[in-house]
């Protein structure tokens, strides 16, 4: 998130889409009843409605992965109403910045679209830049070719009616949410957005999220108290992870994972983003100290300047190579590797299209199962349907210690490291995962010792000294996050003052290139300083009263609590809305009262810096051409859905994703085999694929059984009855489930035909208890979205019949 | 210590079932086998096993759907009809704390069926249970042995939203009251449920039989059950 949950209060306008936040996130709904209870509006949109809805006060329905729809009108109502935020967007987003003449759009395609590559040549989506390298601007927002116009052009394709249309919902909702949402364009009102899964898993989920963070740009509302773009995270701790960078494309603090092409250092450096203009900081000019940081902190004395600091022990991707999850499970299935670690977690339910993972694991020659009780992954040669005798796959069952029986910090999604404590024993065997991890690789090393292996250098030259008596010690790990002065330095570039050799190095600003410094983590170098554990404090100062706590636990980067917050004040370093000042510029002591400013520098005035210091033009993206699929969000529609033709243009599905064919992967469009909609999600009673919460009786009494929700429309189509079981089918698989009957969902109208939409949780699965039902990722598609390969598990088509020809029983009321 | 009561703003309340399950836990009642019978309500009902009932009402009105949730829990009566009852039965099983007015079962103290039904037949919130094996009769302790330590009860501590509120009497009726005031203005339908004489106070928007089939009684209701309880039997 670029704010943190509290702030949440502070909003006076809430729009809840993409995500179910009462459901998935119930204890943060303490923060949007705290600002219901200031009169803020809360607005749900979600194909259902559900318990978050109850609460709301404006409800729309939307068709499953008509988002970009839904928003681009959003976009054209704030436009066509000059219900935008003037000076934020002259000033701090790229609103005004000319884009290359030979940029175009047009039915559904932007320019340079190759497709027999089904990819982009992105060179014509360039900015202008003048002869000195900075970008061009038209700061009257007129000019034909500046992005504010481009934006204006593009979006004027998304009428109400239009949307209407494509999502399902009234012109009449739409309006109202529109005109609800678009009211915190000014100064004095915040408008933040909380979204999850249903944004992301799409095959247009990253520009989903796009859309609205050029909608919270437009507004205002990036950087300020309130205000944000608000990814509400799942696991506990998923954002300790992309931060520590268990994803195949990235290091640790977001550097880009090398490839094949830069063998070397400067290879890799030559891709460190740069800018001409001396008004933007461009932090990430400062790359090359983090990685040589990093390289120290993972091969120690090892790592030298001259031998790159062991850049060459990294392993490296192809060139374009992709080895996130649906690749990784494609290429299990092939055969292409035969070992594999499912490390707290549970693929064979929770992968999209579950049945070609089950398939795929009994390739494989072992797996190690690191989890807090048995799983359908780990128990997967005993499924049904599977004959133990046939699969040769060797599984290690490996139990590790549940959250409460370790130490460690956990990363919320405001960023905040909050450090737990040991409170019980983890049971029998059990241990900390970060021990079995510590253990385990010290007998890789043992055994590359004694045997050589092809490639020993990564694994020998591995600094691997986070022991404390022979035990795992988490404090040493965590230093080593931070980081350490390896050298004394007797005068700092930065301040000129001393540091030791040994300290920990106080924050990411002094962290060298030349080796001098390691920090297994630049984001989170200031987590444990020579002050102490900073993710141990539990102070409730609140000085702002805006509820940053800045002394309670510590996020990063350098425990700024709201990112971008240099956008909350004027050129002058006023705040724009006094009534939650979140920074201001003291000019008599020359330094910034309030949240930790987004680097010290004075305020932007006519000569001063930007305030978006990661990007390298310095502004907010209104035109984004960074990513895969396009500079501006359209609407395509998911890889399986129900009607022929997308209204908006003749590209039917985003035309860069990457289609997975054959075998276990097919798929069904306007197939009338599987004519209904159908989404899945999660209830507050269970967990993921139900891996921890299906063992915990109190919550399996909650929700006990695989069910499916259906409109009353559909249960009189089909002549279900609630509570009576049915069979969900896709073209991947059939699932039986409890039917509830609900006017909760409605069926839509979409180009002026019927379209029904049926949801089903994920559970659930075979292994226990018995009877609960079976995964729903039995039915969801290999297909995802092509910056992130995340899955489409929110729109894919199926059937729903009764699972018995005899009249049900009449089961009673939901 | 003083007269406590509860307050539960319906309101503010997202069914999140942390009040349910904090009961189990606390109580260290078992889970009960269950099954998906087309709702999220589950288990169906209270039981000798279930103080604390998250209850789904779901139906449509003016073709949108409408969805209320009722955390349904022992009033705690200022006069319960139940013990008056079971007094009269001479059951041992009911007694009234003093300083809080707690209405508490003692599940040791062994009752007949026919007892049983008598004295959940007097509660006109439908509230006592009682278990075959054991014979004895349970339900929600107000967490006497929490708030005797200056806790809150579990139900209370859980709730994320501020829908379960605690208190000294006087505090929650005041607190109660400024909030009927408050929803009222959205809707103006908006009532305190029996609050003069149940230290279990519900606000709902609605009519209450919209929300459950016992969530309130007309006070000529309780005061006819009243009657009818106090005239000796037999």
């Amino acid at each position: 998130m670029t704010n943190h949950y509290i702030d949440f209060r502070n909003a006076d306008v809430i729009l809840n889409m993409g995500g179910n936040v009462a459901e998935n996130h119930p204890v943060s709904f303490k923060w949007i009843q705290e600002a219901k209870n200031r009169g803020a509006i809360f607005i749900h949109v979600d194909p259902r409605f559900t318990r978050t809805s109850t609460k709301a006060d404006i409800f729309a329905r939307l068709r499953s992965g008509t988002d970009i729809a839904f928003l681009g009108g959003m976009i054209k109502y704030i436009l066509d109403n000059n219900l935008y935020d003037e000076f934020y967007v002259k000033n701090y987003t790229n609103a005004s910045f000319m884009v290359n003449p030979k940029y175009s759009f047009d039915d559904g395609l932007f320019s340079g679209y190759d497709p027999s590559k089904r990819s982009y040549d992105a060179s014509t989506w360039a900015l202008e830049k003048d002869e000195n390298g900075i970008p061009k601007r038209d700061m009257t927002l007129q000019d034909e070719r500046c992005v504010f116009q481009l934006l204006k052009k593009h979006y004027s394709r998304y009428t109400l009616e239009k949307v209407t249309a494509i999502t399902g919902t009234p012109q009449s909702d739409l309006e109202k949410v529109y005109a609800a949402y678009a009211a915190t364009h000014a100064p004095d009102k915040a408008g933040t957005v909380l979204y999850a899964m249903g944004w992301t898993q799409h095959t247009v989920g990253v520009q989903n999220i796009r859309a609205m963070s050029i909608i919270q740009s437009l507004l205002g509302n990036m950087g300020i108290a309130g205000g944000g773009v608000n990814a509400l995270r799942g696991e506990s701790n998923v954002q300790g992870s992309t931060d520590a960078a268990l994803l195949f494309h990235i290091l640790p603090g977001y550097l880009p994972a090398p490839r094949e092409q830069w063998q070397t250092l400067e290879d890799y450096h030559k891709t460190t983003p740069a800018t001409k203009d001396p008004r933007s900081v461009n932090w990430w000019k400062n790359r090359p100290k983090y990685l040589a940081s990093l390289l120290k902190a993972f091969y120690g004395d090892k790592a030298t300047k001259e031998n790159d600091f062991g850049y060459s022990w990294l392993p490296k991707l192809d060139k374009t190579q992709d080895a996130s999850w649906l690749n990784l499970f494609d290429e299990m299935y092939k055969g292409t590797f035969t070992g594999f670690f499912a490390w707290g977690m549970n693929p064979a339910c929770s992968s999209a299209n579950a049945g070609k993972v089950r398939q795929a694991l009994a390739k494989l020659d072992w797996m190690v199962n690191v989890n807090v009780f048995d799983s359908e992954t780990g128990s997967f040669w005993k499924g049904p349907d599977t004959d133990p005798k046939k699969i040769k796959t060797e599984v290690f069952q490996l139990p590790c210690a549940a959250f409460m029986e370790k130490e460690g910090s956990i990363s919320n999604s405001g960023r905040w490291m909050q450090w737990r404590s040991k409170c019980a024993h983890p049971p029998g065997d059990a241990m900390p995962d970060g021990e079995i991890m510590y253990d385990l690789f010290k007998k890789v090393q043992a055994l590359y010792k004694k045997e050589k292996g092809s490639l020993p250098d990564p694994i020998l030259n591995l600094k691997w000294d986070y022991e404390t008596d022979g035990k795992f010690d988490v404090h040493k790990v965590a230093k080593e996050i931070n980081g350490y002065f390896l050298e004394d330095i007797p005068e700092h570039p930065v301040d000129k003052k001393e540091y030791k050799k040994g300290t920990l190095v106080p924050s990411f600003v002094y962290l060298l290139d030349d080796g001098r410094t390691s920090s297994g983590n630049w984001i989170y170098c200031a987590s444990y300083t020579e002050a102490g554990n900073m993710a141990v404090r539990r102070k409730k100062d609140d000085p702002t009263g805006l509820g940053l706590y800045p002394q309670w636990s510590w996020s990063w980067p350098v425990n700024r609590r709201i990112i971008y917050n240099r956008a909350s004040v004027d050129l002058e370093g006023k705040p724009r809305n006094p009534n939650r000042a979140l920074l201001k510029w003291d000019a008599e002591n020359k330094k910034w009262v309030g949240d930790i400013p987004d680097g010290p520098a004075p305020p932007m005035g006519t000569e001063g810096v930007y305030p978006f210091i990661m990007k390298p033009d310095g502004v907010a993206s209104i035109f984004g051409p960074g990513l895969k699929d396009g500079p501006f969000p359209e609407h395509y529609e998911p890889l399986e859905c129900p009607i022929e033709k997308n209204l908006m243009s003749n590209q039917r599905i985003n035309p860069v994703i990457k289609i997975f064919e054959g075998g276990p992967d097919t798929f069904a469009t306007c197939d009338p085999r599987y004519p209904f909609v159908c989404t899945t999600y999660r209830v507050t009673e269970h967990w993921q694929t139900g891996v921890l919460t299906r063992w915990l009786p109190w919550l399996l009494e909650t929700e006990p059984q695989m069910f499916c929700e259906i409109s009353q429309e559909l249960a009189k189509l089909r002549g279900i009855e609630n509570g009576e079981k049915v069979f969900v089918e896709s073209p991947r698989g059939k699932v039986w489930a409890i039917a509830i009957v609900t006017p909760r969902l409605k069926p839509f109208v979409i180009a002026g035909q019927t379209v029904h939409l049926v949801g089903i949780p994920w559970h659930f699965g075979w292994l226990h208890s018995k009877d609960v039902g079976v995964n729903a990722n039995r039915l969801t598609p290999t297909v995802g979205d092509p910056n992130t390969m995340i899955p489409e598990s929110k729109a894919f088509m199926v059937n729903v019949t009764k699972a018995s020809q005899e009249p049900a029983k009449k089961a009673g009321k939901a | 210590m003083a007269d406590k009561s509860f307050f539960i703003d319906t309101t503010k309340c997202t069914a999140c079932r942390g009040c349910q399950i904090a009961c189990k836990q606390w109580n260290m009642n078992p889970a009960t086998k269950t099954l998906q019978r087309g709702s999220h309500q589950n288990p169906e009902d209270l039981s000798y096993a279930t103080f604390k009932l998250v209850r789904f009402s779901e139906f449509e009105e003016n073709g949108k759907p409408v969805w209320y949730f009722f955390a349904d829990q022992c009033r705690h009566c200022t006069t319960p009809p139940c013990k008056i009852v079971a007094d009269s039965l001479n059951v041992k099983a009911i007694m009234q704390d003093e300083a809080t007015g707690a209405v508490l079962y003692d599940p040791k103290v062994k009752v007949k069926e026919k007892d049983y039904k008598e004295i959940r037949g007097a509660c006109p919130w439908d509230i006592p249970r009682w278990d075959e094996k054991t014979q004895g009769m349970a339900k929600c302790t107000m967490c006497i042995d929490r708030i005797k330590e200056g806790l809150l009860p579990a139900c209370v501590k859980t709730c994320p939203t501020g829908a379960m509120n605690f208190g000294d009497r006087e505090k929650i009726l005041s607190m109660a009251t400024q909030r009927l005031e408050q929803v009222k203005k959205h809707y103006p339908k908006a009532q305190l449920l029996n609050h003069d004489f149940l230290r279990t106070i519900f606000l709902v928007v609605d009519d209450p039989k919209k929300y459950h089939k016992f969530a309130s009684v007309t006070p000529e209701t309780i005061l006819a059950s009243l009657n009818e309880v106090l005239t000796p039997v037999g």
